[in-house]
């Protein structure tokens, strides 16, 4: 649905995106992650045909974005940084003009609009003008914009911004079901949780380069090692002679607590229960230290620095 | 075509709803609309009353139709400050990456600007020309003809044009409001300067004349909107963050452009002034007829309608006419011999000159000044032939010889004009406006160091050391 390879975009002498290959499959949410000024917004700007890349392509949704730029904006729903919205129109206004813009008979328009109100709550002011909404109103009424004609591609530049924690839930909510419904959907964010809860694929880029890219699984063990595991035991007990299976390093070792990383768990995590078990270890619980895609993001990120 | 244009109307049509609610549009245009017809009424009462006095019927004639060009004008001010900020505006408020992002081509998001600035400042300005002339049949006013208020509403309509487009063109190329409005004094200063040369056109009263103006702003409106949608970029709008003047870029782009990829002197000539000449084809080719034209046109009208003038003149103002010709001719005293300088500046400044207006009417100005100076030429010539000398020996002694070189010199230049007017109306997604204007002004100046400016050296001297000998010895 977006492929890309090798794109760049050149501003004087200065490369706002140099080299970013991505691939994002219908259904599928990618994120993307970086500081600000990293290249994710003239990323966004090339996919919607907006600027021209300097070197490499894009296609988008089967379209080229430089031969077929017309198909493109037209097959794309964006959310842009800013709403975007014209103050001095209703919200119902708003949503007719940008529904005749993109070829919608009235009916349809009609259909969409009133749908896409209700469904964000802001039907109860659908013909008051839009100066007069709050600003999450205004978030929401955008992301209605983006999704009016209902686009096979969807590119949102912050979609949760501003917005207040049930309404955020509510956007997010929407952006799963519209993964459901096979559309390719681009989010850029800094909500780190938000990308980790919804992209299937997450792309960090550093000075207009893609440092990562994968699943969230993937990166966390490309980023912070092999998955870590921890014994929990009810009591103080002491570990000092206990037989570590192969492919188990121990990471730390307390009077209650073991953490140990481990590159095969499903064989060698039985093996050490038995151990356990056999030492009569007060054991209550092994499981899966949890990590953040914040770690990932800010261990990508001081490696990138360092380098 | 209707279907490739809906997308233009919708695009005005959210606009003018929008300008609908604004009073910061509405308020000037009403009031402009409805409160100046009564005062320019007013006005013209008394102005008529007071030149009656004094016998000046011809004046009173033409205040109608001076009134009804002032009325018009003042509510089409309003369409610069809506065009002006049509998209710097919507940059400034955000809205313009939304608008770009949808499946509107760039020509109809342009024209749908330009429908939007045009409109509503229009039909005011209709409207108060008509308030006005229904004024004026309450006065004791001769109601001007239908030709002449079609001829100006046809200009009125052709000024709202040339302003919304221009500023529409500046608008795509500021960063910010501020920006653009400061840049607006380039759009106000010219159509003042016109809204005069108009006014004067119509207290002198040639309609013909008129009409020439109405199809020359006419003309520029429409080279203004092909600039506008040939340099319209949807990058170029985003790109931009803040308005800087890069003095050090556009010296070097200028540089770059002038000399190119030359090692010497004379591979300059060879490749850059070459390939420069070379681009000069259709624009000579045009000059050229452009020069016949203009001389023929000279001549012709010069005999056809200046013996009957002649007839009315005393015997003093007929021998300074002599002197004249003799002088124009290069036939003087050698007291009042002209020093080459004198003659090689007069003949820079007629080029500058050329190139100072070709630069803000994308040639033509350029063009025109040189069909004026031929149609002189060929004027000169005819007025010769009337006192008695043949035009021929004048040609072959008196112009041809430094005419050898000054004549082909100004063709260059006049066709380095209009082809700099071609590049900057040719669309070119690859370079930006600026850039464009830098490069075909350093082409001009190609030429005009490589080719003009020796040229006329050379035919300067010619003209001060030898024409004048030998049209002496020629006419005795």
């Amino acid at each position: 649905m977006i492929t890309t390879e090798g794109l760049g975009k050149q501003f004087g002498d200065f490369w706002a995106v140099d080299g970013v290959t991505l691939h994002v499959e219908q259904g599928e949410v990618l994120a993307l992650l970086g500081q600000n000024g990293a290249g994710k917004t003239t990323t966004v700007r090339m996919l919607t045909a907006l600027l021209a890349p300097t070197r490499g392509w894009a296609r988008v949704a089967g379209y080229d974005v430089v031969r077929d730029a017309a198909q493109v904006r037209a097959s794309v729903g964006v959310l842009t940084e800013q709403h975007g919205l014209y103050m001095r129109m209703t919200g119902a206004e708003y949503l007719d003009f940008f529904g005749q813009v993109y070829r919608l008979d009235a009916s349809g328009r009609q259909k969409r609009s009133r749908y896409l109100m209700e469904y964000f709550g802001l039907a109860e002011v659908t013909h008051q003008r839009i100066g007069e909404y709050s600003k999450g109103m205004r978030q929401k009424l955008a992301l209605a914009r983006a999704l009016i004609h209902e686009p096979p591609v969807l590119l949102l530049d912050e979609p949760t911004s501003a917005m207040d924690p049930e309404s955020a839930r509510l956007v997010r909510d929407e952006i799963a079901n519209l993964r459901s419904s096979q559309r390719a959907i681009v989010i850029c964010t800094h909500n780190l949780a938000e990308a980790e809860v919804l992209a299937d694929r997450i792309a960090i880029i550093y000075r207009g380069r893609v440092l990562l890219n994968d699943t969230l699984e993937a990166l966390k063990r490309r980023v912070l090692g092999p998955v870590e595991y921890e014994v929990k035991l009810s009591t103080a007990w002491d570990s000092a002679g206990l037989k570590l299976p192969a492919g188990i390093t121990l990471n730390e070792r307390k009077a209650t607590s073991l953490r140990f990383r481990v590159e095969k768990p499903q064989i060698a995590n039985p093996l050490l229960m038995q151990e356990l078990a056999s030492r009569k270890a007060p054991v209550v619980a092994l499981q899966e230290v949890p990590r953040s895609l914040e770690q990932v993001y800010l261990k990508a990120m001081s490696q990138a620095v360092q380098r | 075509m209707v279907e490739k244009l809906r997308p233009v109307w919708l695009l005005a049509r959210r606009e003018l709803r929008d300008q609908f609610r604004d009073w910061r549009i509405l308020f000037p245009l009403i009031v402009l609309t409805v409160l100046f017809p009564v005062l320019m009424d007013s006005v013209a009462g008394s102005a008529v009353e007071f030149v009656n006095d004094y016998g000046g019927n011809l004046v009173v004639d033409r205040l109608v139709p001076f009134s009804i060009l002032i009325i018009g004008f003042f509510p089409i001010t309003v369409s610069l400050v809506v065009a002006l900020e049509s998209f710097v505006g919507e940059k400034e408020r955000g809205t313009i990456e939304p608008l770009l992002s949808t499946p509107f081509l760039d020509w109809q998001l342009y024209l749908g600007k330009l429908l939007v600035g045009v409109f509503f400042p229009l039909l005011a300005s209709y409207i108060a020309i008509a308030l006005y002339l229904f004024l004026v049949r309450y006065q004791d006013l001769n109601l001007p003809s239908i030709y002449q208020i079609v001829q100006l509403l046809t200009l009125t309509t052709a000024h709202a044009v040339l302003m919304v487009s221009g500023a529409i063109a500046v608008s795509t190329q500021s960063t910010s409001v501020r920006a653009a409005n400061l840049l607006a004094s380039f759009i106000v200063l010219p159509v003042a300067f016109l809204i005069q040369g108009e006014s004067a056109l119509l207290f002198w009263g040639n309609d013909q004349v008129l009409w020439m103006a109405v199809l020359a702003v006419s003309v520029l409106a429409a080279l203004l909107v092909r600039v506008g949608l040939a340099h319209f970029q949807r990058e170029y709008l985003l790109g931009r963050e803040i308005d800087s003047l890069n003095l050090r870029w556009m010296w070097h782009t200028f540089w770059r452009s002038f000399f190119g990829d030359a090692r010497s002197l004379w591979s300059w000539y060879r490749d850059e002034v070459g390939a420069s000449l070379r681009a000069l084809r259709v624009p000579l080719l045009l000059i050229v007829a452009l020069m016949v034209a203009g001389g023929v046109l000279g001549f012709e009208w010069t005999a056809a309608n200046v013996p009957a003038m002649l007839g009315e003149t005393s015997a003093e103002d007929m021998g300074r006419i002599a002197e004249q010709l003799q002088m124009s001719a290069g036939v003087v005293s050698a007291d009042l011999q002209f020093s080459f300088l004198t003659i090689f500046g007069h003949n820079m400044q007629a080029v500058m000159i050329m190139l100072f207006l070709g630069m803000f009417s994308f040639g033509v100005l350029g063009a025109l000044v040189f069909v004026a100076n031929m149609s002189v030429v060929g004027a000169a010539l005819a007025f010769f032939q009337l006192f008695g000398f043949s035009p021929w020996t004048i040609f072959w002694a008196g112009l041809l010889p430094h005419g050898i070189f000054e004549f082909p010199a100004v063709m260059f230049a006049s066709a380095a004009v209009l082809y700099l007017g071609a590049m900057l109306v040719t669309p070119d997604p690859t370079r930006t406006m600026g850039e464009v204007f830098i490069q075909a002004l350093a082409n001009w100046f190609k030429i005009c160091v490589g080719l003009v400016l020796p040229m006329l050296a050379i035919a300067a001297a010619i003209e001060t050391y030898i024409t004048p000998n030998l049209l002496l010895k020629v006419m005795g």
